[in-house]
């Protein structure tokens, strides 16, 4: 058994695309039309055949409330893994990405969190090994 | 302060772990629930539960310590410390007179 694919919620799939692709820099893997939706999914161009994201839309009526109560308190909807969390937060920043926590320490890994535009916060990590 | 201010006060004090919380919004303000959390992980090597810090903070507001703030969507902790409290504070030092009297 493995996982090959996890979910983020999005307010707008077509916007969830441009961003997770243009700016974030992952690619398209699977697109394919499901009713009014899409089963839209992204992988890392780093790992392309690694487990995908799934671009999943927010339809649901359970999902508006938890996704509001996690950025309420904070919370990221999902982590990514940055080899250089300075040079990923610079290259994010410059491209208008707004960061709610910028690059601090967490103990063993270094932390960012960003607003994901879609109704979700990401953080980032770096972790100390991989600094090395 | 009423008696019933000053006890909320005392036992928002009373805890060395809302002593820390205290400590850090000094140093950073406007922190998130996450960041709270973050943070106690990262300076003293405690990791608290979500629910656990978020009780924390309750206590810590109810005595007035801590005001809340949205940033964005984001709720955000800051210090929030009057002069009162730190009057109530020094209760004890109504007494300093009698104690170098005996």
């Amino acid at each position: 058994m493995k996982i090959y694919v996890t979910n983020v919620f999005v307010d707008d799939q077509d916007k969830a695309e441009a961003f997770y692709t243009d700016v974030l820099g992952f690619t398209v893997k699977h697109n394919v039309p499901v009713g009014e939706n899409r089963w839209l999914t992204v992988v890392s161009a780093e790992d392309p055949d690694g487990p995908e994201l799934l671009l999943e839309p927010s339809d649901h009526p359970a999902v508006p409330p938890y996704k509001e109560a996690l950025v309420a308190d904070g919370i990221p909807a999902h982590s990514f893994q940055v080899q250089n969390l300075n040079a990923e937060w610079q290259r994010l920043v410059a491209l208008g990405v707004s960061f709610t926590v910028e690059p601090m320490e967490a103990g063993p890994v270094r932390m960012a969190i960003f607003d994901d535009t879609c109704g979700n916060l990401i953080q980032l990590i770096e972790m100390a090994e991989a600094a090395q | 302060m009423t008696d019933d201010q000053l006890d909320l006060l005392f036992k928002a004090l009373a805890d060395s772990t809302r002593r820390r919380i205290i400590d850090r919004l000094s140093k950073q303000p406007a922190q998130s629930l996450f960041e709270v959390c973050a943070a106690s992980v990262a300076e003293d090597g405690v990791a608290l539960s979500r629910q656990t810090v978020s009780q924390h903070l309750a206590v810590l507001e109810k005595a007035g310590l801590i005001e809340t703030t949205w940033k964005g969507r984001t709720k955000a902790h800051s210090l929030s410390i009057t002069s009162d409290h730190i009057k109530a504070s020094m209760w004890l030092t109504q007494y300093a007179e009698e104690r170098d009297q005996t």
